[in-house]
């Protein structure tokens, strides 16, 4: 460590060689971690574009698949979401005022919504397990949406049937047909939200990480950037979300009870 | 880092009550009859609510000139990926307004 300088050489424990000053280096750690967050936002926007494309070209299987989710789990789980992100946004504020207690349980509330996410993700999945509603034939009964499935309650997985509930005048063999085609709906439900519930997985453990080092009081205002780049991912998470809700949950539920 | 100071709890209060809100008023919209205006009207409200988050839970509103370019490159860069892969689809569906 260099001691010539006229100035102060004392310095923040924190604060590696290269920067001049925190502030140097917590800029430059906020221009990393978005230039990360774009690559993440280049790969679920890949599914993004691919989901516009399908929803596009099978408009009516898309709705089939879509209406078969249940808003209030999904409304449920996009709020227990976003309270995450502002408990998450009030961590990084507490670390920055130095209020530590307040700054791990806003951590770990954090963490318990999260949680909580993936707990009602579990739920849903089931459900879909249940109702024969996974693509392929690998896991469980194999696809199959327009009857014939022995779940619990047989009536929730025929897809077909749905659809000439809604509208009486669609012929059986087109509903059949359009209920079929639902696994390519499916496929992307499944895609998207399970690369989504992923990024959730490795959030906690970031979460987790954060309260260990908030714990050893690490972090006050002049230093908390590891509590601002979790809180970076951890909103982008959340935004990935708030975008993927209505484009799962409500294609087309014109009509239907909301809540 | 001194010009960056970070919103209040209370604005944090303010903004988490637009997100359900928003939250709220996106269910409700997809049960009615908009007809080519009810996914507009739920994009609309999704990048409203993306863009609160941004800006202020992720503190852009606050950050250095570079952090803003950064991002808004990052989503022009989307638009480009979403709007390219379009191309067949937009003709159509601009004939299928006229």
């Amino acid at each position: 460590m260099s001691t010539s300088q006229t100035t102060t050489t004392e310095h923040h424990p924190a604060l590696a060689h290269q920067f001049d000053d925190m502030a140097q280096q917590q800029e430059a750690s906020t221009f990393g971690m978005w230039v990360f967050l774009l690559t993440e936002i280049m790969m679920f926007g890949g599914l993004f574009t691919a989901y516009l494309i399908y929803r596009l070209k099978y408009y009516d299987a898309f709705v089939g698949g879509s209406s078969s989710i249940s808003i209030p789990w999904g409304f449920a789980n996009t709020l227990v979401l976003i309270g995450s992100s502002f408990t998450m946004a009030m961590a990084v504020w507490a670390a920055q005022k130095g209020k530590r207690t307040a700054q791990v349980w806003f951590l770990i509330g954090t963490m318990v919504l999260g949680a909580a996410f993936l707990g009602v993700k579990a739920k849903e999945y089931y459900d879909k397990y249940d109702e024969c509603h996974i693509p392929g034939h690998v896991i469980g009964k194999g696809f199959n949406a327009w009857g014939g499935c022995e779940a619990k309650n047989p009536k929730l997985g025929n897809i077909a049937d749905e659809i000439r509930e809604r509208d009486p005048k669609v012929p059986e063999t087109s509903a059949v047909q359009t209920a079929k085609r639902t696994e390519i709906f499916f496929s992307f439900y499944f895609a998207m939200t399970g690369l989504h519930a992923f990024h959730m997985v490795i959030g906690l453990g970031l979460l987790g990480w954060l309260v260990m080092r908030a714990r050893r009081s690490e972090f006050g205002p002049d230093y908390f950037t590891p509590v601002e780049l979790g809180g970076l991912y951890w909103h982008f998470v959340d935004i990935v979300w708030i975008y993927l809700f209505p484009l799962l949950y409500l294609i087309n539920r014109v009509g239907a009870k909301p809540l | 880092m001194a010009e960056h100071s970070h919103p209040t709890p209370k604005l944090y209060a303010v903004i988490v009550s637009c997100l359900f809100a928003g939250t709220i008023l996106t269910v409700f919209a997809a049960t009615w009859e908009l007809h080519i205006f009810n996914p507009i009207v739920a994009l609309v409200i999704a990048t409203t609510k993306a863009t609160l988050v941004i800006l202020y839970f992720m503190h852009v509103r606050y950050s250095s000139r570079l952090t803003k370019l950064t991002v808004a490159a990052g989503f022009f860069w989307l638009l480009i990926l979403i709007s390219l892969s379009l191309t067949d689809y937009i003709p159509r569906i601009l004939q299928l307004l006229r």
